[in-house]
């Protein structure tokens, strides 16, 4: 193993540690003061939802959360090394304004992109993450999210690590036309490649994963896992109801939908996430 | 003046400054932005979308009639039903079994209905991989047609999986032990015309699109008004010139004067043209290496910076590292 960690080391730039100021930014202030859960509307008291994972004590409800957030409550402390960051979006099609949504999206987040990637443990086991981030431009997948991806995939690949990827965005980004679609291509050519060498791949859907995501990486996990309540699907319920045009059953495309229809293996709480992954890592060995 | 004209006046002027050391530079330049579509109005532009999606353009099932000797079609995803706004056969093209795939569009509201305007469900998407994976068994070359404005965004679409079957093909074509080839023959629809695009090499029609979303859809989203498809057409960079100039197709196929529906036998001969082309190249390779390529085309795929700049022979590293490719 030693020669495929060298071997990575050169492909893809020597791995960061995550610098102890890591600032990922967030205009939801609100959740760490005393508010009212947004589902429930039980009052809920400064630091609470911090303490518990994001999850609404009273009535369970699943804030969204960002990727520091994602990492603290997720993997053994400091264990997180950030990598590939240094990739940055350009405006490849010369589409008008894209410049000035990327730069909102990065003084909002304080993060490069909508995707995170880094190498940690979870109850002591080594892990590849991506972590998409549904505040920058709404997780939209573009030439730098595709490319993140794929590298965390491959570095699966190549240090023979399970790869975890949580999902959370609107689709494809626009912005960048055609080279946004043929990232679902990409993304999936490399999940081929982990097909081929048997390294397991877990994808875990959060709120709320649509678009170009669903119809690529976010459905090809060896096993799907759904955070309760989150929206899954292709196309978004207000294009579906002007085609079909009707009303939409309630519950549609949720979590659960999503788990009757077949297509989720299993819903797992936050609260059970670190458990859960552990133990599927644990019966998903590289052969 | 058309676009080959502008070309061969391009290299004209080229080659005549070469001989006379003079400079041209300013006169190529005015000749290049008017080869670039990115110059085009708004209106010029919008022709060309709705040449794409002209009813009479040639259909997946007439240019395979037109191209193959015999033609067997094949339903049916052996789980859920037939879809018939995408559809699949065994075909011999000059002796040779090929598999075909593509999106039907009907001609008139009758048809329509059946072929559900060439939106394909999930169901059509499997039939798509399941007709894929019989060619790889028995050796044959996979040939599809992308006439679609999209996936179906419906609710038995989404009941059934749409995006699960998307995602797939999108895997299981990449691993395809035999020549895929693809041709955007009119609306290439986001993922719905990706579903099936995924291919060793993948061409255009001269008067054919390929976007991310439609023009419509990127109107009403970013630019919040459904009128301004056609100022949206032009910045989402969609047609066959500007993904040649990507990188992202391998080619273009002419039309015969007038757009593809003028001439059905001449457009379906200029297919066949290519698909011979490329496959006597296709052909020479091993399973192994058609994958490979495949995978590594769209592995490729996307612009950004990099500090540092790319890791030389990124691919040849990863395969010899992945043993069983």
């Amino acid at each position: 193993m030693a020669f495929f960690s060298g071997v990575v080391d050169r492909l893809l730039g020597r791995q960061q540690p995550l610098p102890q100021d890591i600032t990922f930014r967030d205009e939801r202030s609100f959740v760490a003061q005393k508010h009212s859960c947004p589902s429930c509307h039980a009052h809920l008291e400064a630091g609470e939802l911090e303490n518990n994972l994001y999850v609404c004590p009273k009535c369970g409800h699943h804030y969204r959360i960002n990727p520091a957030e994602r990492i603290r409550t997720l993997v053994d402390p400091g264990s997180f090394q950030e990598f590939s960051q240094e990739i940055q979006s350009v405006n490849a099609i010369g589409f008008p304004g894209y410049e000035g949504k990327l730069s909102e999206a990065k003084a909002a987040t304080g993060q490069g992109e909508a995707v995170t990637n880094g190498t940690a443990t979870i109850d002591g086991r080594k892990v590849v993450l991506s972590i998409m981030n549904f505040k920058f431009m709404g997780g939209s997948m573009g030439s730098v999210a595709g490319e993140k991806l794929t590298r965390a995939l491959l570095t699966g690949l190549e240090k023979q690590l399970p790869v975890v990827v949580f999902t959370t965005s609107g689709g494809m980004r626009m912005q960048e036309g055609i080279f946004s679609l043929m990232q679902m291509a990409k993304a999936s050519a490399a999940i081929a490649q982990l097909e081929l060498a048997r390294i397991p791949f877990f994808a875990v859907l959060t709120d709320p994963t649509y678009g170009g995501v669903t119809a690529s990486f976010a459905m090809l996990g060896d096993v799907i896992i759904a955070e309760p309540g989150a929206s899954i699907g292709f196309a978004g319920p207000r294009v579906i109801e002007s085609t079909i045009r009707q009303k939409l059953p309630e519950g549609f495309q949720k979590s659960e939908f999503q788990l009757e229809k077949g297509f989720v293996d299993t819903i797992v709480p936050r609260t059970a996430l670190r458990k859960t992954l552990a133990f599927l890592i644990d019966t998903h060995p590289n052969r | 003046m058309d676009q080959s004209e502008i070309q061969k006046k391009i290299q004209e002027l080229q080659s005549l400054a070469e001989k006379n050391s003079v400079d041209i530079q300013s006169d190529l330049k005015r000749l290049q932005e008017k080869l670039n579509d990115g110059k085009m109005t708004p209106a010029d532009l919008w022709k060309k979308i709705q040449l794409a999606r002209n009813a009479d353009r040639p259909t997946t099932l007439e240019i395979i009639n037109h191209i193959a000797e015999n033609f067997i079609e094949l339903h049916g995803d052996r789980a859920f039903g037939d879809d018939q706004a995408l559809i699949g056969g065994v075909g011999l093209l000059d002796g040779r079994p090929v598999t075909f795939l593509g999106h039907q569009k009907g001609r008139n509201m009758k048809e329509n209905i059946r072929r559900n305007y060439g939106w394909a469900h999930p169901e059509g998407y499997r039939k798509a991989l399941r007709l894929a994976k019989q060619a790889e068994k028995f050796g044959r070359p996979v040939i599809t047609f992308i006439d679609t404005a999209g996936a179906y965004p419906g609710l038995a679409s989404e009941d059934r999986g749409i995006g699960e079957a998307i995602a797939h093909n999108l895997r299981d074509f990449a691993l395809l032990r035999v020549p895929v080839l693809a041709f955007i023959i009119g609306e290439g629809g986001s993922g719905g015309a990706l579903g099936i695009a995924v291919a060793n090499e993948v061409y255009m029609l001269e008067n054919s699109f390929y976007s991310v979303i439609s023009p419509e859809g990127c109107a009403s989203i970013l630019l919040r008004d459904p009128n301004k498809a056609a100022e949206a057409a032009v910045q989402l960079k969609l047609l066959p010139s500007d993904l040649m100039s990507f990188g992202i197709v391998d080619g273009v196929v002419p039309e015969p004067d007038g757009g593809a529906h003028a001439d059905h036998a001449l457009t379906a001969a200029h297919i066949k043209t290519q698909i011979n082309e490329s496959l006597k190249r296709l052909e020479q390779k091993t399973g192994e290496q058609l994958a490979r390529e495949r995978m590594t085309k769209f592995l490729s795929m996307g612009r950004f910076v990099e500090e540092g700049g790319p890791k030389p022979n990124f691919f040849q590293r990863l395969f010899s590292l992945n043993r069983r490719t």
